[in-house]
C-alpha cells in the first residue's frame, strides 16, 4: 500500500468526493490556484475542478461560515476553509448559532450538510493568533459533529464521510501531522464516525488523546514498554459523536486513565472525557484520573515557551508513572 | 453624489424631502390584478399580526414578539415580485414575510403559541418562524446573521443555475454590522441573484438612525459596493413592488444584486412590552397617516382595480382565513417534554 502525507491523503478525499458529487464545493481563504491553501492541502484542486468549484474568497470568515451554511441548506455540498482555527472567532455567529442551530430551531425542516475545515495546534512558533486548539468550544455547542484526524489514513475516510454526513461538520486538523505518511489505500474507503482507532493495546493504563498529542502519546507508550508498562492508546477520531464504548472498555480493563490533548487546561475536552469516565467507570479506576494539558495562558511566541506550553512526551510518560 | 452632511431621521424623511440614490422608477405599470394581489398581501400580514397581538393580549403567546405592524407592505410589495421557488431570508421580526410567502398560516400561528402542529414543532417560535418549503430560509434571532446567508443561498442558485433569486430582509439596525459588509461585498463580486431589502424603520430597538448612521440614506452604502440601489416608500406596496421587479429581473438574467432601501415606521414597538414613548408624536403621527394597508387599498379603488365592495370581500374571507388559523393554533396539543431531544441531527450521532 502506498505511503502518503496526512496532506496529501486528505486532498484525495476532496478530490474522491467532488469526482462523485457535483454539488460538491470548496471555499475559503487563498485556497485556490494562486496558493493552494495556507497549508497546501488543496493545492491542484482549482486547476483540475475550476474556480467556481474551489473559490477563493474574500476575507470575512462570517461570510464564508454563513454563505456556505445558505448553499448547504439550499442544494449544495460546501466545503468551508477557516485558515487557522483561531478565526473561527470571526464566524461564531454563523457556526455556533446557525449552523448548529437551524435544523432544531426550525423543526427538522432542513438538514445543513456543511463540513467546516481548520487547523489547530501549536509547535511553528505563530504566537497567540496562529496556534490555539479550540475544540472544547464546538463540543459545548449541540448541533456540531467534530472530526479531529491524527493520521493521514484517517484524515482520508474521515473527510469523505464529513462530506456525506447530512448534518454541519467542523473538520479539525494539526498543523504538525501534514507532513506525517502512513499507508492510505488509492481506493476508496470510508472511516464511520464515533469509532475510535486504538493504535497500541495494553493491560496496565490508557491513554487517550487528539492530534499532535496521539503521535506522543504512541512515542510514550512504546518507550513506557521498555520499562515494563502495559500502555493502551485510543484515539477518538471524533469528538462528536464520542465513542465512548472503546474508551470504557478499555478503562475496565486498565483501570487507570491519563488523557492528553494541547487545549489550554480549563474546560479542554479532556475534562469532559474525565467526567464520562467517572460517570460511567468509577468502579473501575484504580488511581485518579490524569489530565496532561497546556497551561492556561496564550500560547507564547518564543521557542522554549512554546516548548514548555506543549504537553510532550515526557510529561505523559510521568503522568502514567504516577498512577501505575 | 448625495450629500452625508444630514443624517437620517424618521420626521425629515417622512416629509417632503425625498432621499434617494437612483430613485425608483415609478411608473404605476401595475396590471389590475397585481394591485389585487398587492392589496391582499398587506392585508393579509395586517390581519396576522393584529390576531397575534390579540392572542398576546389572551397570554396565549409565550416569550416576545416582534410585530411587523406598520411594516407589511415591504413585505407585500417583496413576495409579489418573487416566485414561489423563490427564497427570502427573515429577520427577527419575520411574521409579515414568512406570511405574505405564502406560509401555511396554521402553522405559522401554532408556531408562535409554541404547539407541535407549528411549523418548528414548536422549537422556534417568533423569532424563528420558518417554513421551508414556503421558500422561506429562515428567520433569526441574530441582527444581520442573515446576511451571509441570502448570500450563500444566491449562490447555490447560480451553481444550480436554476434561475431562482433570494431576496433578504434586514433592518437599518443591521447595516451596521460587519456582516452587512462582507455579504455585500460578496454578493456584488460574485454577481449573485440575490435582493438586499433594508426595512428601515428609522429604530434599532430604541435607538434612533440619526446616532448610528451618518449618510442620508442607507441605500448609499450600497455604492461602495458597487451595487445599484433606490429608496422607496416603505408604505406603499406599489412603489416596493415595482423597485423589486426591477432588481429581480437584474437578478434572473445574471446582472447581480440590488439593494432596496423600504422607509417605513413600527406601528408598535420594539417587542412586546416596548410603548416607544422615545419617538416624537409627530413623527408617529406622520407615519400613522401613511397606513400601508389604506395607501394600497385607495391605489386599488383609485385604478379601478377593485370595488369598495370587493375590497371588503377580500377583508372578510381573509379575517376568516386568520380567525381559522387561530382557532386551529389554540386547539393545537402543547409537544411532549420528550421532544426536547428531537432534530438536532438529521443524521446519527
Amino acid at each position: 500500500m502506498p505511503e502518503k502525507t496526512y496532506r496529501d491523503a486528505l486532498k484525495e478525499g476532496l478530490r474522491e468526493e467532488m469526482l462523485r458529487d457535483e454539488r460538491v464545493f470548496i471555499m475559503g481563504e487563498d485556497i485556490g490556484r494562486n496558493w493552494g491553501g495556507a497549508f497546501k492541502v488543496t493545492k491542484g484542486l482549482a486547476e483540475e475542478f475550476g474556480d467556481d468549484r474551489v473559490r477563493d474568497t474574500p476575507i470575512s470568515e462570517n461570510a464564508i461560515a454563513g454563505a456556505a451554511l445558505g448553499a448547504a441548506i439550499t442544494g449544495m455540498i460546501p466545503v468551508a476553509e477557516i485558515m487557522f482555527g483561531d478565526l473561527i472567532t470571526l464566524a461564531m455567529d454563523q457556526v455556533c448559532n446557525q449552523a448548529a442551530k437551524l435544523r432544531y430551531m426550525f423543526g427538522g425542516q432542513t438538514s445543513v450538510p456543511l463540513v467546516l475545515r481548520s487547523v489547530f495546534g501549536g509547535g511553528k512558533n505563530l504566537a497567540s493568533h496562529h496556534s490555539q486548539s479550540l475544540e472544547a468550544w464546538f463540543m459545548h455547542t449541540p448541533g456540531l459533529k467534530i472530526a479531529v484526524p491524527s493520521f493521514a489514513y484517517d484524515a482520508k475516510g474521515l473527510i469523505k464521510t464529513a462530506i456525506r454526513d447530512p448534518d454541519p461538520v467542523m473538520f479539525f486538523e494539526h498543523k504538525l501531522v501534514y507532513d506525517r505518511k502512513e499507508e492510505v489505500p488509492d481506493e476508496e474507503y470510508l472511516i464511520p464516525f464515533g469509532k475510535a482507532r486504538v493504535h497500541r493495546e495494553g493491560d496496565d493504563v490508557t491513554i487517550w488523546g487528539t492530534f499532535l498529542m496521539v503521535h506522543k502519546a504512541i512515542e510514550a507508550a512504546d518507550e513506557l514498554a521498555k520499562q515494563g508498562i502495559s500502555t493502551e492508546v485510543i484515539d477518538p477520531r471524533t469528538l462528536v459523536p464520542l465513542d465512548k464504548r472503546t474508551l470504557i472498555d478499555s478503562v475496565k480493563k486498565t483501570g487507570r486513565l491519563v488523557l492528553v490533548t494541547e487545549e489550554t487546561k480549563t474546560g479542554a475536552t479532556t475534562a469532559e472525557i474525565a467526567a464520562i469516565v467517572q460517570e460511567e467507570a468509577f468502579d473501575w479506576l484504580d488511581a485518579p484520573i490524569k489530565r496532561v494539558n497546556a497551561p492556561d495562558t496564550p500560547v507564547p511566541f518564543s521557542p522554549p515557551l512554546e516548548q514548555a506550553f506543549i504537553p510532550d512526551k515526557d510529561r505523559i510518560i510521568s503522568a502514567v508513572r504516577e498512577i501505575v | 453624489m448625495v450629500s452625508t452632511s444630514k443624517p437620517l431621521s424618521g420626521v425629515t424623511l417622512g416629509g417632503a424631502q425625498k432621499l434617494s440614490v437612483g430613485q425608483a422608477n415609478y411608473i404605476m405599470a401595475v396590471t389590475k390584478k397585481k394591485l389585487v394581489d398587492l392589496y391582499t398581501r398587506t392585508l393579509k400580514v395586517r390581519l396576522f399580526e393584529e390576531k397575534v397581538w390579540d392572542l398576546f393580549g389572551e397570554n396565549l403567546v409565550p416569550g416576545t414578539l416582534h410585530l411587523y405592524l406598520g411594516q407589511e407592505a415591504v413585505a407585500a410589495g417583496v413576495t409579489a415580485a418573487l416566485k414561489k421557488s423563490d427564497w427570502v431570508q427573515s429577520t427577527h421580526r419575520g411574521h409579515g414575510h414568512v406570511v405574505a410567502k405564502g406560509a401555511d398560516m396554521n402553522a405559522a400561528l401554532a408556531e408562535l403559541l409554541g404547539k407541535r402542529t407549528g411549523s418548528c414543532k414548536g422549537k422556534g417560535g417568533s423569532m424563528h418562524i420558518t417554513e421551508f418549503k414556503a421558500g422561506v430560509l429562515g428567520a433569526t434571532g441574530v441582527v444581520a446573521s442573515g446576511l451571509p446567508i441570502a448570500a450563500g443561498a444566491a449562490l447555490s442558485c447560480q451553481m444550480r443555475a436554476t434561475k431562482e433569486v433570494v431576496a433578504c430582509f434586514f433592518g437599518d439596525g443591521a447595516s451596521n454590522n460587519g456582516t452587512f459588509g462582507e455579504s455585500l461585498n460578496l454578493s456584488a463580486i460574485w454577481k449573485l441573484p440575490v435582493i438586499w431589502i433594508v426595512e428601515n424603520n428609522f429604530y434599532a430597538m430604541g435607538t434612533p438612525i440619526a446616532l448610528t448612521c451618518p449618510s442620508q440614506s442607507i441605500a448609499q452604502r450600497a455604492e461602495a459596493y458597487c451595487i445599484p440601489s433606490c429608496v422607496v416608500d416603505g408604505n406603499n406596496a406599489v412603489e416596493v413592488y415595482e423597485a423589486t421587479i426591477e432588481a429581480v429581473k437584474r437578478a434572473r438574467k445574471g446582472g447581480g444584486p440590488s439593494l432596496i432601501e423600504c422607509q417605513t415606521y413600527r406601528m408598535r414597538g420594539h417587542s412586546r412590552f416596548d410603548p416607544a414613548k422615545y419617538r416624537p408624536k409627530e413623527e408617529v403621527d406622520f407615519w400613522l397617516s401613511k397606513d400601508a394597508v389604506e395607501t394600497i387599498q385607495n391605489i386599488a379603488l383609485e385604478k379601478k382595480a377593485l370595488t369598495k365592495k370587493e375590497a371588503k370581500d377580500i377583508r372578510r374571507k381573509l379575517q376568516k382565513e386568520v380567525d381559522n388559523a387561530a382557532d386551529f393554533a389554540v386547539k393545537s396539543e402543547y409537544p411532549e417534554p420528550q421532544e426536547v431531544l428531537d432534530d438536532v441531527f438529521a443524521g446519527v450521532a
